[in-house]
Parts: structure tokens; sequence; C-alpha cells
């Protein structure tokens, strides 16, 4: 971990050093004893982070496909069932969201006599899955569009049903049209994340917060916060381009 | 015909206003061949749409086997397993081996076993003379085999009725013959067949009944040799002057 973040305060600190004593950097410097209490301190909300972030993106992956599926149907109803999730849940923004899952559900939840709480960790993850899902649902739709309607018709005529259409002869062709962007998704959720530190989700932001708040350094700390989150985001990309190139050089078309 | 395999009575079909069947009616006897021709937009690739159920038709009757087609997902099912279909653009499953596109309905929708399906994949490859392509992608193939491949897709569903919706209509000249080979081959064992094509040679050779349609409807129907010696109407001889002039 040390020596992954080294670097990057070596960058700023050089960039500090030779100007007044207006800088602070050393709340942040590894080589003394504070500072380096006070990275490891910032550090630590990484794994929430991506705890939030991962478990988020697959449900909203999972969210998404379900609710693509009625807007890909020849039925008017079903179609307009897709719509008006993908329009509602697009329009909300994500902090009065945020607030509405963890301080409103609760609520809803005792009004139907269930005791569910809900926690910042959980309220966080239904609200990152959610608002994504109108996003990722619209990718799927993209994806299984793409693929000729001949492909679907084939598969009928051979006897196969609905599902199976979908199982073996849609989705492993758009899965290669959909990874792409969906990983793409996967980065905004990580960056919205940052928002579960209002509900008080010990995550990057939060001890971000919490450090200026006793060190009173907010542009230190604040410029090692955007170092960590763009360290998350070139490993994702990297991660992304990775699985580009395996699909593009897979891509057998017809 | 009481042993009609196919039969349609006054079957109607609109595209939003567009009336592309109007009161269409067909026999077709089981191993009989059929053969349907006509202008661009004159109804005949609706008409087997319409009998395997790609297309639902809004008025009139479709009978499978005596069965009538409803909206009754069952009936559809049923007509699915005894009518196979042959697209014009081959439709083949790209991101499968030419064995998995001849497997997957037989294991899927039949429940053979993989092995009982490879087996019946083989022999049916062997039947439209590819049988060592089976492990190749679609795309690897001239057009010609993927067509029979696509036939061999739908053999392998063992179906009563076979569909062929212009299935030379995209191949280079030079394999269109290759497909016409396998298709007469399999006129010749007697499979029931509806054919929507322009290729006079052929009907000329397999047809027993030949129907020419223009605006969704029947202008004449009857032996090829009698469409295209004697034709009644001006309309049927129009169109067959113009595609057997060259």
């Amino acid at each position: 971990m040390k020596r992954a973040f080294l670097p990057l305060t070596v960058l700023v600190l050089v960039a500090g050093c030779s100007s007044s004593q207006n800088w602070g950097w050393y709340v942040i410097d590894p080589t003394t004893e504070s500072g380096w209490t006070n990275v490891k301190f910032l550090a630590s909300g990484m794994g929430a982070t991506i705890q939030i972030s991962l478990i988020a993106a697959v449900l909203s992956i999972v969210i998404g496909l379900i609710v693509a599926l009625p807007g890909l149907s020849e039925k008017r109803g079903w179609r307009l069932v897709n719509r008006v999730y993908v329009e509602f849940i697009r329009s909300i923004p994500l902090l009065p969201m945020l607030f509405w899952v963890f301080y409103g559900m609760p609520i809803v939840f005792r009004s139907m006599g269930l005791n569910i709480p809900i926690d910042p960790f959980w309220g966080a993850i239904i609200t990152l899955a959610v608002s994504d899902s109108a996003f990722t649902a619209e990718i799927y739709r993209a994806g299984i569009q793409s693929i000729a309607r001949g492909q679907s018709e084939a598969a009928q005529t051979i006897g196969l049903n609905y599902y199976q259409t979908m199982r073996y002869v849609i989705l492993p062709q758009a899965i290669r049209r959909i990874l792409p962007p969906l990983a793409n998704q996967f980065i905004y959720i990580v960056k919205m994340s940052a928002f579960a530190s209002v509900i008080g989700m010990q995550e990057l932001t939060r001890r971000a917060n919490e450090l200026v708040v006793t060190e009173y350094r907010p542009l230190e700390i604040y410029t090692l916060l955007i170092f960590e989150y763009l360290l998350l985001v070139l490993i994702i990309s990297a991660g992304v381009r990775w699985l580009e190139r395996r699909m593009g050089s897979d891509e057998r078309g017809q | 015909m009481p042993d009609a395999v196919v039969e349609l009575v006054d079957v109607n079909k609109w595209y939003g206003a567009f009336h592309a069947l109007k009161d269409f009616s067909l026999e077709i006897g089981s191993g009989e061949r059929v053969v349907i021709c006509g202008p661009s937009g004159s109804g005949k690739s609706t008409v087997v749409r319409c009998i395997n159920q790609l297309e639902r038709h809004q008025k009139g009757t479709i009978r499978i086997d005596g069965v009538e087609l409803t909206e009754d997902p069952k009936s559809v099912a049923r007509i699915r397993s005894e009518v196979g279909m042959v697209f014009q653009q081959f439709n083949l499953f790209p991101h499968l081996t030419v064995l998995e596109n001849l497997t997957l309905g037989p294991v899927k929708a039949r429940g053979l076993s993989r092995k009982d399906a490879e087996a019946r994949a083989r022999h049916y490859l062997e039947r439209v003379h590819i049988p060592d392509q089976a492990d190749k992608r679609p795309i690897q193939l001239s057009g010609g085999q993927q067509q029979r491949v696509a036939i061999a897709r739908s053999l392998c569903m063992e179906p009563r009725v076979l569909l062929f919706d212009e299935p030379t209509s995209a191949l280079d000249p030079e394999m269109i013959s290759e497909v016409l080979d396998v298709m007469v081959e399999l006129a010749e064992d007697g499979m029931t067949m509806v054919v929507v094509t322009h290729e006079m040679g052929f009907a000329r050779k397999v047809a027993d009944n030949m129907v020419f349609m223009d605006a969704g409807e029947t202008v004449e129907q009857g032996k090829p040799e009698h469409l295209f010696t004697n034709p009644r109407s001006e309309r049927c001889r129009k169109f067959l002057s113009q595609i057997l002039q060259h």
C-alpha cells in the first residue's frame, strides 16, 4: 500500500515544497509518523468504496437486464413498464434518492409492518444499484436490439422458447457489445459512491472529510482523495481495455 | 384434399394499413412441393412466415395437420415442431460452430442427448454434402455452404414441412446450384416443401403446384408447365417472360 501511494504523494510534495509555508503537505507525508497515520486512515476507506461499488455494480447488471427485457417486448404494455422505470429512475438525482432510501424506506417498511433497518452500507448500495440500473437497462436494450432479428426468428423456428432464445442465441452475441459500456458504467458507480459519505458510510470521501475536520488541511487531503479515485478508475479502465481487446479479437460477426 | 399437411383458408394479413394477404387460400398435401413466385411485395414471403407463425395472420384459418393455429402458445409450439424454415439470409448462429448450430434445437427444444443430436447432425451434414465442416464457424464457410448448413439445421428438427424463403436470393450465382441440388434431392426423397423462389428451373423440375401471386392474392396456380407455356392471366405471363428472359 505504502509503495503505491509514495509516487503520488511525492509528486504533490514536490509541487508544494518549493513555495511558502501556506502548504501543509506534511499532513499526508508518509515519511513522518503522523503523516503515515493520516495516509493509512484515508486509505482505509478504500475497502468500503470498492465493496459498495462492486456489489452495486453486480446488482445493477442484474436489475438492468430484468428491466431491459420488457423493453424489447412486442407488447406495448411491457414496453411501457420499461419506459416508465427508465425515465423515472433516470430523472432522480443521486443525492435525493440516497436520502429517500436511507431515511424514507425504513418508514415505508414500518408502515407495512416490516422491521427492516437500512444501514449506510446497504442504503448506498441500493441507491447506486437502482439509480445505475436505468442506464444499464438501456445498454442491454441497445445491445440486444443490435442483434439481427433473423437470429431470434431462426431460434424460434428450431423450437427454442423465449428463455432459450435469449440464453443460447441472443445474449451470447449481445454480450460482446454490452460488456465494454457496462464496464464503463462501473467507473461511474465508483465515483458516485462518494455520496455514501453523506449518510455516514466510512468510505474514501468520508475519511477525507473526517481528517479535514481534525487537521484542517482541505487542499492537501482532498488532493490525495482525488488521486485515490484516480487510482481506482485507472485500474478499472485498464480492465475495460483488456476486456475490449479480448472481445474485439473474439468478434465473429455474420 | 383430406390429407393436407398445411391448409390456408381465406387468410388475411395487414401490416398497418398495408393489406399484405387478401383472402389467400392454399392446400399443401403430404409430400407435395409448392413453389410460390411473384413480384416483390406480392406477399409470397408473408405466406411462409404466416405458416410458421413468425407473423400472426389477422383473419382466416391456418391448419397444420388438421389442427388450427391459434394465439395459444401451445399451438405455436406445435407448428414449430412440424414446420422447418430456411431463410434468405441463412440466419446461422455466428457464435456457434456448425455442429452446435445443428444440435441446439434438438438438444434444447427436443431434449435429445448430445450424443444422439450430434449423430443426427452429422447425418444431415452428410446429406447436404458438407460432412467435414462440422467444427467450423459459419463465417468460415461460403454462402452456399452456409445455406446448406441452414437446411441441415432445419432437417435436424425432422419437420413434416420445410419452408424456404428465397433460399438462393442472397447467394453468388456460382453457389446457387449447390443449394438447389440439395433441395432437389430433398424433394426426390419426398419432403413436403413450400418454396418461395424465382428459380424457374427448380420450379419446373420439382414443383407439383406453382402459385403465382401478386398484390397479396393468388393470380394463378397449377402445374408449372401450364403456367410456363399457357398462362391464363396477363400479369402472370408478363412476370414469367421477364424472369425467363435471361
